[in-house]
């Protein structure tokens, strides 16, 4: 029963994660997006004496990228956090919106931590180990305290979750709009890192027997440790448990966060006509064409037009094309 | 249309990414398990086997501290045995005399990096260092990270 445990447990969770994870792009992908629906913190392209924000608003593709590399790599969003606070009585007021770093400091230790982590778990998975595996390790137990030497992402991991937890008990408002889909988040990571940091320095397993079957499992032919131990099996039930769920709950911004159309798209909705491709082709009749259908009777009649003396369109052209702009605009004054 | 092709090559690519350990491992031969020198003559080590597979750094580490802050140098094992606390002395001279062969199989193979070789002599196979009391001078660093 372990043996067959081992052996189709981390397969079943690979392939919900690859297939789920492929399944919701697709459905991101599927999704059309006619409008222009960025979410913008900055001064957007306007007239030439206005100094425009290229990253925060962006307006062309470059600031763009620019923006989701921020976003993706630093957490440009979460260092935007503030709190409101008290001013100070008496006193010149102090800022009403007070700067709150805290979450973002805790997201980016352990966002940064878990590539560390995940990247010196590639050793296990390759054979020779590949050199950036063995260079992360080398820095990550650059203290060279203890025996087998501490990471340091070890303690910053635990720490960082620890911090995402108690944030989230602490606050009363905070722990009112926290689903129990958060804390599952939370609790499966903290099983995966709690159980991986057991099995490194307390349950320790047989490591060559351990990489005999990560390489294995990578050659799809596995077979299955001898003895793993408790440690083992745990870590390895709450790695493909946290596989298994990652693209059906909220850790799928993973993927999700690159297709956010509110992040992802330029800010140029004034610049740019976007039309609705699947707009129902309406016939339509603008009120230049209804006077140029109209121009001698109304002149007749004595009421007032916009043209007196000639017509809008030319007569040819057909007008009332759909999607296209009106063929003469008064100019803004 | 454009951006769906976009974001579909990026799938793939992330996709073929994330199993590249599997296209890799399929291409190459399986590594086998790393076969270590059997000590001649000795056929315990001062703990079981399991134990050594899995902790063996510890115990090294518990023989640094009492060997180096104690000041003790005799170790009993679980059989009552008295062995010299050192890994030098001890473990490379009486039982594996090629590091290159036991040490070194398998911390290769998991790519384990000890630092013991910082402060430690290798021997050579003609025992070119003397254990014991008298050990080595750059093995009794305190601090030393084993």
């Amino acid at each position: 029963m372990p043996t067959v445990l081992l052996i189709a447990v981390p397969y079943v969770a690979a392939v919900l994660f690859l297939g789920g994870l492929a399944w919701r792009v697709w459905t991101w992908a599927a999704t059309p997006e006619p409008f222009r629906i960025p979410t913008t913190t900055g001064q957007q392209r306007s007239l030439a004496g206005i100094a425009p924000s290229r990253v925060e608003s962006p307006s062309t593709t470059a600031g763009v990228v620019g923006r989701m590399l921020l976003e993706g790599l630093l957490f440009r969003s979460l260092f935007r956090n503030v709190a409101s606070g008290p001013t100070a009585a008496g006193t010149c007021p102090d800022p009403v919106f007070l700067e709150r770093k805290a979450l973002w400091l805790g997201a980016m230790a352990f966002h940064w931590s878990l590539l560390v982590i995940v990247v010196r778990h590639l050793g296990l998975f390759v054979e020779p180990i590949p050199r950036v595996a063995s260079f992360v390790a080398s820095v990550d137990g650059f203290f060279q305290v203890g025996s087998p030497s501490w990471y340091a992402t070890d303690v910053i991991v635990i720490v960082a979750l620890g911090y995402l937890l108690f944030r989230r008990v602490r606050d009363p408002l905070l722990r009112y709009l926290t689903l129990p889909a958060d804390y599952l988040a939370l609790a499966v990571l903290i099983a995966v890192v709690g159980s991986g940091v057991v099995l490194r320095y307390v349950a320790r397993t047989d490591l060559i027997a351990v990489r005999q079957y990560t390489l294995g499992l990578a050659a799809l032919a596995p077979t299955a440790p001898a003895s793993p131990g408790a440690g083992f099996v745990l870590h390895l039930l709450s790695v493909s448990v946290l596989l298994a769920i990652l693209p059906f709950t909220k850790m799928v911004h993973a993927a999700g966060m690159w297709l956010s159309p509110t992040r992802n798209q330029a800010n140029d909705g004034r610049r740019r006509r976007h039309v609705n491709p699947w707009n129902a082709p309406a016939p339509f009749h603008t009120y230049e064409e209804w006077e140029d259908e109209f121009r001698e009777k109304l002149q007749a009649a004595g009421l007032p037009i916009e043209r007196e003396d000639g017509r809008f369109q030319n007569p040819q052209a057909g007008g009332g094309e759909r999607g296209a702009p009106p063929a003469a605009q008064a100019p803004l004054t | 249309m454009r951006n769906r092709i976009l974001i579909l090559a990026g799938l793939a690519l992330c996709l073929a990414a994330l199993t590249w350990p599997v296209w890799r491992a399929l291409a190459s031969a399986p590594a086998p398990a790393p076969s270590l020198a059997r000590p001649v003559g000795a056929t315990r080590c001062v703990a079981p086997v399991g134990f050594m597979r899995t902790s063996h750094m510890t115990l090294l580490a518990e023989w640094r501290d009492r060997v180096v802050r104690d000041g003790v140098r005799t170790y009993t094992d679980a059989d009552g045995r008295v062995v010299t606390m050192s890994l030098s002395g001890t473990c490379l001279r009486a039982c594996h005399a090629d590091k290159t062969k036991f040490c070194d199989r398998c911390h290769d193979y998991a790519g384990v990096k000890p630092t013991c070789w910082g402060c430690h002599v290798v021997p050579t196979a003609t025992g070119a260092i003397v254990s014991g009391p008298a050990a080595p001078s750059r093995s009794s660093r305190p601090g030393a990270a084993l």
